[in-house]
């Protein structure tokens, strides 16, 4: 009954997606497709959820993900048109988001901001840096298009006689997803982040700084949460606008919660999160549902399915104690 | 000092103009004698505090100018003297403060209860809603007609910052979360409206907007006399706040929820009290776009005339020091921002978004508690 409870919610999501992709492959669409584009919407949630889930087991809470999503989807493209290849792309973006995480990790752990009020400040500061930077580079408001060429180009599997295509950062953020859950829980280091968001007096009385702890994770939180914004245009749309993020950073800092700080739920709802954003694409497109359902119900699905997902599974999450605190030696 | 009215100073004072997170509820040395000048005290350190928020967005906005080639002196020229250089310049940068006076509200009133109620965005697109709906649709006499679309606006805004208290207090889903995601779906929802059942015949890309009736009179350039009426609402809050029951315990769960549990105070009530408020205030906000804001009077379906001002009354309200009427002073400051940000784009080629990020950095600011360390050591020595 115990392994039931503790697995209850992979069990569950993989009934409801089975239960979704029998009513579509009715329907008469390709699963394929849909899966696909689950799993192009589930990486860059998975990533960023995957970071701050670190993050906060170390004790810091960065809502700004949004705002690192927004600002890395811009910087990565500009990155991948210097050094001509959506790769250098990928990895300066990722440097990016860390670059970030470190100013604001400094900000909140040795300037012991508020931390949800200076990530709303990051928020908003990238909903202005965004298409400040849109127009300063490329000199056209709200939105660039790059060349075919710089697209992060996706691994290719033959079925049958059609490809089944997946991109090597969405194994990335599986493989992450896991590490992550190795590191925190089979390492010394992991007892350490832990122990910098339960208890940080005991931690620092071990003789191991708080503060660089803190800053690490917040470091790679940061760098997965950059990669997964410049995953968005570079592997995905192959554009950028100034609304690229769309949330997507708040429906990670849901998964999150979801997840009461455990990667691998994160992935789970990650993957709960994208697969409707998937779901809804494919109805958007499809002949005989759109003129039923309205094109604005079918773009409201993954916001809705966010929250009543976070309403059903709250209650019984342990957070770290001193989560969301910064640390004062006394 | 005699800009700012007896009463801001008075509910400004003590222990009073810190907000409900325990670094600001530090306790002030009493190192001024007379009552008299301890309230000044108590007003300039906020102000000083905001002011050196303000000079540090400034200055990370002008390197951010230079870093693509643009000349910040001559950008923050055009953008004083446009936003604050001619009688009409201020007016319209009035005209600018008005929503964010009202959306400051909804964050203020959310921080006072310890809440983080950033769904004045989908609050507004919502009041904005029932602002058209009656504004537009329905047939009212002059007099009633703005004063019906205006309570209907603010209850539709109240209404929908419902679901996330309820969630609140119901299921404890943090409000961030929940409110972000109202939001959203208040976009799509919205849009929906309007493409579908309110649109103007012959311009798809606009709601029908408000009848000649349903107006607010115009005072000057595009400012109306619709920032009287929001100005009122921010006094009332501040009354609510200070000088009610339903305020005290609002404020005693947000400063100190022990305490407030000790003394009987029902959090739930405070939380459903704050999101209300907080809601009212954005449909207001809504309202006053549509029925307040000329030449259009109109929604626009992508929100164009909307967009961002909820995420803007973030950093207003903490501009303002989380105070209704502090944030009117902040809205003026910052509506001043946002119409200069447009003669700095004529002018020097600024994009006026860079406004937006300035006022990130300034959020960002205001968040570390050391920067009033910073001035006292500047002070003492």
């Amino acid at each position: 009954m115990k392994t039931v409870r503790r697995f209850q919610w992979y069990l569950i999501a993989i009934a409801v997606t089975l239960a979704v992709m029998y009513i579509i492959s009715l329907a008469g669409f390709g699963i394929p497709g849909l899966i696909e584009t689950g799993l192009l919407a589930m990486t860059p949630l998975a990533l960023a959820a995957v970071g701050e889930c670190l993050n906060e087991q170390a004790g810091t809470v960065n809502v700004g993900m949004e705002g690192i999503f927004l600002i890395t989807a811009v910087l990565g493209v500009y990155w991948a048109e210097i050094f001509g290849s959506g790769l250098y792309g990928l990895l300066l973006g990722s440097a990016t988001g860390a670059l970030i995480s470190l100013l604001f990790g400094l900000v909140c752990i040795y300037g012991k901001a508020n931390q949800v009020i200076a990530g709303m400040g990051l928020n908003i500061l990238a909903l202005g840096l965004g298409p400040y930077l849109l127009m300063s580079i490329w000199a056209f408001p709200g939105i660039h298009v790059f060349q075919r060429e710089l697209m992060f180009q996706p691994l290719q599997f033959r079925m049958g006689d059609t490809y089944f295509s997946i991109s090597s950062v969405t194994i990335a953020a599986v493989v992450i997803a896991i590490l992550a859950y190795l590191l925190l829980h089979r390492t010394l280091l992991g007892i350490r982040i832990r122990g910098a968001g339960e208890n940080p007096i005991a931690v620092d009385v071990a003789g191991v700084s708080v503060g660089k702890i803190r800053l690490l994770m917040c470091i790679v939180g940061g760098a997965l949460a950059g990669l997964g914004g410049a995953f968005m245009p570079l592997a995905w749309f192959g554009g950028v606008v100034k609304e690229i993020s769309a949330g997507r950073g708040f429906i990670a800092l849901a998964a999150v919660v979801f997840a009461g700080l455990d990667p691998l739920l994160a992935l789970v709802a990650a993957f709960i999160f994208g697969f409707s954003e998937g779901v809804a694409f494919t109805v958007v497109v499809s002949p005989g549902v759109k003129e039923i359902v309205p094109f604005y119900f079918v773009q409201m699905a993954p916001y809705a399915v966010t929250l009543l997902v976070v309403v059903a599974a709250i209650g019984g999450k342990k957070f770290p104690r001193a989560l969301g605190k910064p640390y004062v030696r006394e | 000092m005699a800009l700012i009215p007896p009463f801001f100073l008075e509910t400004l004072s003590e222990r009073e103009n810190k907000v409900g997170f325990s670094y600001l509820v530090k306790e002030e040395k009493a190192s001024l004698g007379s009552q008299m000048s301890r309230r000044l005290a108590g007003t300039i350190r906020p102000v000083s505090e905001s002011g050196l928020a303000v000079v540090i967005g400034l200055v990370v906005g002008a390197f951010l100018m230079l870093a693509f080639g643009y000349d910040p002196i001559r950008a923050y020229f055009a953008l004083f003297t446009g936003a604050f250089g001619s009688p009409a310049g201020i007016l319209e940068s009035l005209a600018f403060a008005t929503p964010l006076m009202a959306t400051a509200v909804t964050f203020a009133v959310g921080v006072r209860a310890a809440l983080f109620n950033i769904g004045a965005e989908g609050q507004m697109y919502v009041g904005a809603m029932g602002a058209t709906i009656v504004g537009g649709a329905i047939l009212l006499p002059a007099g009633v007609h703005p004063i019906a679309a205006t309570l209907f606006a603010m209850c539709l805004g109240g209404l929908w910052a419902l679901p996330a208290a309820v969630l609140k207090i119901w299921r404890g889903v943090h409000e961030v979360v929940s409110t972000i995601m109202l939001n959203w779906i208040a976009f799509w929802f919205v849009t929906y409206l309007i493409r579908t059942y309110f649109a103007e015949p012959g311009r798809a890309e606009r709601a029908m907007p408000a009848l000649p009736t349903a107006r607010y009179a115009i005072i000057g350039a595009t400012l109306t006399t619709m920032i009287v009426v929001v100005v009122v609402f921010c006094i009332a809050v501040t009354v609510l706040l200070w000088r009610t029951g339903v305020g005290f315990e609002l404020r005693l769960v947000g400063d100190n929820p022990e305490a407030a549990k000790y003394a009987g105070a029902s959090s739930s009530r405070a939380i459903l009290v704050s999101f209300l408020v907080g809601g009212l205030a954005a449909g207001l906000a809504g309202a006053s776009q549509i029925l307040g804001r000329p030449p259009s009077y109109a929604l626009y379906a992508t929100m164009g005339n909307l967009i961002n001002l909820g995420f803007d009354g973030i950093g207003v309200a903490l501009i303002g020091r989380n105070h209704p009427v502090g944030g009117v002073f902040a809205a003026v400051f910052y509506g001043g921002l946002m119409h200069g940000g447009r003669f700095m784009e004529y002018n020097v080629g600024v994009a006026s978004e860079l406004v937006d990020a300035i006022n990130g950095i300034i959020v960002i600011a205001l968040a570390v508690p050391e920067i009033v360390a910073i001035i006292r050591r500047r002070r003492e020595s």
